[in-house]
């Protein structure tokens, strides 16, 4: 192939630690700033080459095998962080490490309200992925932080949307297409998220969860009250028992007055409040296979003891978390799980109406054995004729996405 | 003018007329040249357009059916919900087809359960928050027009309301999107979970001005009814030292649900229409509300009234009960009306500056209105940067509205210069297509482009809005001359 030859843009061959989903690139660049990037994907355009971005690879092993890649272009000469405190507002270049920005932040007394989880993640990386953990209930998902966004287009052409204002309704909120579009619809640059103060005081008020019933009767208690919870997680460890966690954030002495009406509304006995999120809050193992469920969120208590029992029938263990009013839960396996497994709590998932499932990483074994990764994706057509107008030749990420996108 | 004389001679749209009451029923199609003038607007009257004919289905179906058709021929067609829209988003097209929702208006499905309704798109805005507050719910969004505005035009505009400083716009509240797109087909997206799989088309069709199809069915999300709530009026002697304490109450962490301001001219106003006894002498007022649980919302009050006396608040009164918050609002909310009464025209300007740039902007709009001779007066969204100049001219004086039109103008373009935006709510629509080239470049403009054509290739969808077009780009921008008439007959209220 021919190497596509751009000023500030450092370039070495592809070797097995840069493989994506088991595809080696042949190359790999690291564009120093904007304009080398946009160069560079205007050259890979001109060659016909295939293009993904890497942001910190936490992620590699995520979602399907690209069919081709050529091109590995390493963001991490796109680090920045431009914040803006008085405006509760930052832009961040995307190969800014998740854990930089977080710090910058801190300092400022604000936050991403966007759980911080693993370390090593970009920016770039946890938008292309597009994933929330549990506090995504007060102050949404990491896609409704986003203001506005740049990226670079499959042709090498930069293009913004949305502003650096947490108030705009001028054009297209493109932003909302590639975070969570696994970088195949151009390669995210920087983006400018509104932000939120860092609370003063939280309480992680938590309980035994012996049975759905029990988290079904304390999330309706729940649902009476006013404590306006940040975050409330039904979480069934690899190994140990279900507990109920309900997070809160405010002021001192409202989180504690806060704290004391949620510990009734759970109940019964075993009730801890703890005055911070234990290490790890949120975050689910790096290894084994990771699925994303979907449903009504009144049906997810039922679900979740559901598949954790299904899984212990077909002789595997399986972790979950449930963000429970958001309908969201991560399914994951201990290494080694066989395919059929997998499979089948897919299924088992998927079943429903108004459910679907995702598998989100798999071990090398199960991408192999040919499981459905994405099941029912509505609105696919669509989705489709956007990356054909988007990525014409299909040179970015291709088959990275639902649908062989 | 932008008045489209009235055309009944397209034959295209003629031919297809029989076809269309086979589908929506004799009722559901309107071919009368008095009946199709009632949508010849939409909440912006200064662009005109007669519709060719009107449609007006009652079903998901119907309105597939109608949107296949339209495709098949190839003849535009544009969607119309309450028509309170300040864009001109819904102007009808003299050669085509207006599809009205006003006959979808049912709630489907109530879930308390799962903290989310199901509705039709002609449904009310505060008709959702009227079906559920008796379980302690209410539907989040709130502009000002809610008494009136359909939740299918709140999609396409994503609007907000003065509590989105908290709660956020209708992009945050929406679950799940039944869609007819413009090749006629219905496409289901989300449903009662939130952040369905693969690329975010909920999140990118909201806001998308009906370019990109028809919303037929909304799940949203609703809220729980916040256990306190508390308002507070602040009297300041000078804008700046108001602009202070919006500062200072986003530095000490505080997030208010609501931090509206007010200016001189815009209280003098107030004042003489609805005597909303603000305190004398006030150069600028805050009006902030605070809720959530009980414990917190008393300490943030506490901090809140210490910071408007630190900035130099010469009084603060604060309300808890429904009757004395109602009291502080009315000012606020009788604001755009009342200007009208002291103003013979006026034209309300929608533009989004970064909150520390107010200070800054609020001088140099002043300084405007001191050169042109041009009254402005100032209500606005403090807390968001969201400015609504009231730009005061008589329509009676030759030029002055073109004066005040550069003006207006002029004030967009320093939103732009300090890094804001040209609609913070009100959307683009045709009222400002031609002014997206100040805030975009090229580039942007044709990724939008690439966007809408994938998903509306025929260009049938809601033409000339929401992108510049030439042929629309030599037009003037709207100028609304006295008071709304949804103000006027207390069907809604502006502010
Ligand atoms: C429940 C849950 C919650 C999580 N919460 C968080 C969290 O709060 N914070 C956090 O940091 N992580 C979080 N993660 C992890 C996160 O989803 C990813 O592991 C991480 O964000 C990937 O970042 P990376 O830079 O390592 O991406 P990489 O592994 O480098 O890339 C991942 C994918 O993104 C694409 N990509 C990377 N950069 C770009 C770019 N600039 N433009 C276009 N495409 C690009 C790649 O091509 C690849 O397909 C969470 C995961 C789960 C399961
Ligand atoms: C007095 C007054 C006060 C206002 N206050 C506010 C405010 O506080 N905040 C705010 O954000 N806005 C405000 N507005 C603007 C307006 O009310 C909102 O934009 C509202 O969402 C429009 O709803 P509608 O049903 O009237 O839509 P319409 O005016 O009928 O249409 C608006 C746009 O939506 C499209 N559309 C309508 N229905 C559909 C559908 N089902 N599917 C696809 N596209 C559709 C139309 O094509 C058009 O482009 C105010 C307007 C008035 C007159």
């Amino acid at each position: 192939m021919d190497d596509p030859d751009v000023k500030d843009v450092a370039l070495r061959e592809g070797t097995d630690e840069d493989a994506m989903c088991g595809v080696v690139p042949a190359r790999v660049a690291r564009p120093e700033n904007v304009g080398a990037l946009a160069d560079l994907l205007a050259a890979a355009r001109e060659s016909g080459l295939t293009v993904a971005a890497r942001g910190g690879g936490t992620a590699m092993d995520w979602g399907t095998a690209p069919r081709s890649l050529d091109l590995l272009v390493d963001t991490s000469g796109l680090s920045w962080i431009d914040h803006n405190a008085g405006d509760l507002v930052v832009e961040v270049g995307a190969g800014t490490p998740v854990a930089d920005l977080e710090r910058v932040l801190a300092e400022a007394g604000q936050r991403l309200s966007y759980d911080p989880v693993r370390s090593g993640g970009t920016v770039g990386g946890a938008l292309a992925t597009g994933l929330s953990g549990p506090g995504r209930l007060l102050a949404g998902a990491l896609r409704d932080l986003v203001i506005g966004m740049t990226v670079v287009r499959a042709d090498g052409v930069v293009a913004r949307s949305g502003g650096r204002v947490v108030k705009n309704v001028a054009g297209y909120d493109l932003a909302k297409l590639h975070t969570g579009g696994y970088g195949t619809l151009g390669i995210i640059v920087s983006a400018t998220f509104r932000l939120h103060p860092r609370p003063p005081a939280v309480r992680l008020v938590s309980a035994p969860a012996p049975s759905p019933e029990a988290v079904e009767r304390a999330a309706a208690a729940l649902r009476a009250s006013t404590v306006v919870p940040s975050a409330v997680e039904s979480i069934h460890p690899l190994a140990g028992p279900p507990r109920l966690y309900v997070l809160l954030e405010g002021t001192e002495e409202g989180t504690t007055e806060r704290a004391d009406v949620t510990a009734r509304a759970l109940g019964g006995t075993g009730v801890e409040v703890a005055e911070a999120t234990p290490p790890g809050w949120g975050l689910v193992p790096d290894e084994g296979c990771l699925i994303r469920v979907l449903a009504p969120p009144a049906e997810l208590p039922g679900l979740v003891h559901d598949l954790v029992a299904a899984a212990d029938r077909l002789g595997g263990r399986v972790g979950a978390t449930a963000s429970l009013p958001a309908g969201t839960l991560y399914l994951y396996t201990a290494p080694g799980a066989s395919a059929e497994a997998v499979s089948s709590l897919l299924e088992r998932a998927r079943s429903g109406s108004g459910r679907s499932a995702t598998l989100l990483r798999a071990e090398p074994h199960v991408r192999d054995a040919d499981v459905d990764v994405w099941g029912e994706v509505p609105g696919l057509a669509l989705m489709r004729a956007i990356k054909d107008s988007l990525d014409p030749d299909h040179r970015l990420s291709p088959g990275r996405f639902a649908g062989g996108i | 003018m932008a008045t489209t004389a009235p055309t009944t001679s397209s034959t295209a749209l003629a031919d297809l007329v029989p076809r269309l009451r086979e589908i929506c029923g004799e009722d559901g199609v309107l071919t009368d040249l008095s009946r199709r003038r009632v949508y010849e607007s939409d909440g912006l009257t200064y662009h005109r357009a007669t519709p060719g004919v009107v449609v007006l289905p009652t079903t998901t179906g119907q309105v597939a059916a109608v949107v296949s058709l339209c495709a098949e021929h190839g003849v535009p067609y544009v969607p119309r919900g309450a028509g309170t829209g300040l864009s001109a988003g819904a102007l009808p097209h003299a050669e085509g087809v207006l599809l009205v929702t006003s006959r979808m208006r049912r709630i489907v499905e109530i879930d308390l359960e799962n903290e989310c309704a199901v509705v039709e798109p002609g449904v009310v805005n505060l008709d959702i928050t009227r079906a559920v507050a008796p379980h302690g719910y209410y539907y989040a969004p709130d502009p000002s027009s809610q008494q009136v505005c359909s939740v299918g035009g709140n999609v396409a505009e994503n609007s907000g309301g003065a509590h989105c400083l908290k709660y956020g716009f209708t992009a945050g509240h929406v679950r799940g999107l039944e869609i007819v797109t413009p090749s006629g087909e219905v496409v289901e997206l989300g449903g009662k979970a939130t952040g369905a799989h693969g690329y975010d088309l909920i999140g990118a069709f909201i806001g998308s001005e009906g370019t990109l199809g028809v919303a037929t069915r909304i799940t949203v999300s609703l809220t729980r009814s916040p256990e306190r709530t508390v308002t507070l009026l602040s009297a300041f002697t000078s804008m700046d030292a108001g602009g202070e304490a919006v500062g200072a109450i986003i530095a000490a962490g505080v997030l208010p649900s609501a931090i509206e301001m007010m200016d001189a001219l815009a209280i003098e106003a107030a004042e003489a229409a609805v005597a909303c006894d603000y305190p004398a002498g006030a150069a600028a007022v805050l009006v902030v509300e605070l809720d959530g649980p009980a414990s917190e919302v008393d300490t943030q009050v506490e901090r809140v009234v210490a910071l408007c006396a630190r900035s130099g608040a010469f009084e603060t009164r604060t309300a808890d009960g429904p009757e004395e918050r109602a009291l502080i609002w009315k000012g606020r909310k009788s604001a755009f009306a009342a200007v009208g009464r002291i103003s013979p025209a006026y034209i309300v300007q929608d533009g989004v500056v970064p909150r520390t740039a107010l200070g800054e902007v609020l001088g140099r709009i002043a300084a405007l209105s001191a050169e042109s001779g041009i009254r402005v007066a100032n209500v606005f969204h403090a807390g968001d940067g969201n400015l609504h100049p009231l730009v005061l001219f008589d329509d009676s004086e030759p030029g002055a509205g073109e004066r005040a039109e550069e003006v207006s103008g002029a004030i967009l373009d320093l939103c732009v210069e300090h890094g804001g935006s040209i609609t913070g709510e009100h959307g683009v629509g045709v009222d400002k297509a031609c002014k997206m080239p100040r805030m975009f470049g090229e580039a942007d403009l044709e990724t939008f482009e690439l966007f809408r054509r994938a998903l509306n290739p025929a260009g049938i969808a809601n033409p000339g809005k929401l992108l510049p077009t030439p042929r629309l780009c030599g037009e003037r921008p709207g100028v609304r001359t006295g008071v709304h008439p949804l103000v006027e007959s207390g069907e809604a209220e502006q502010f």
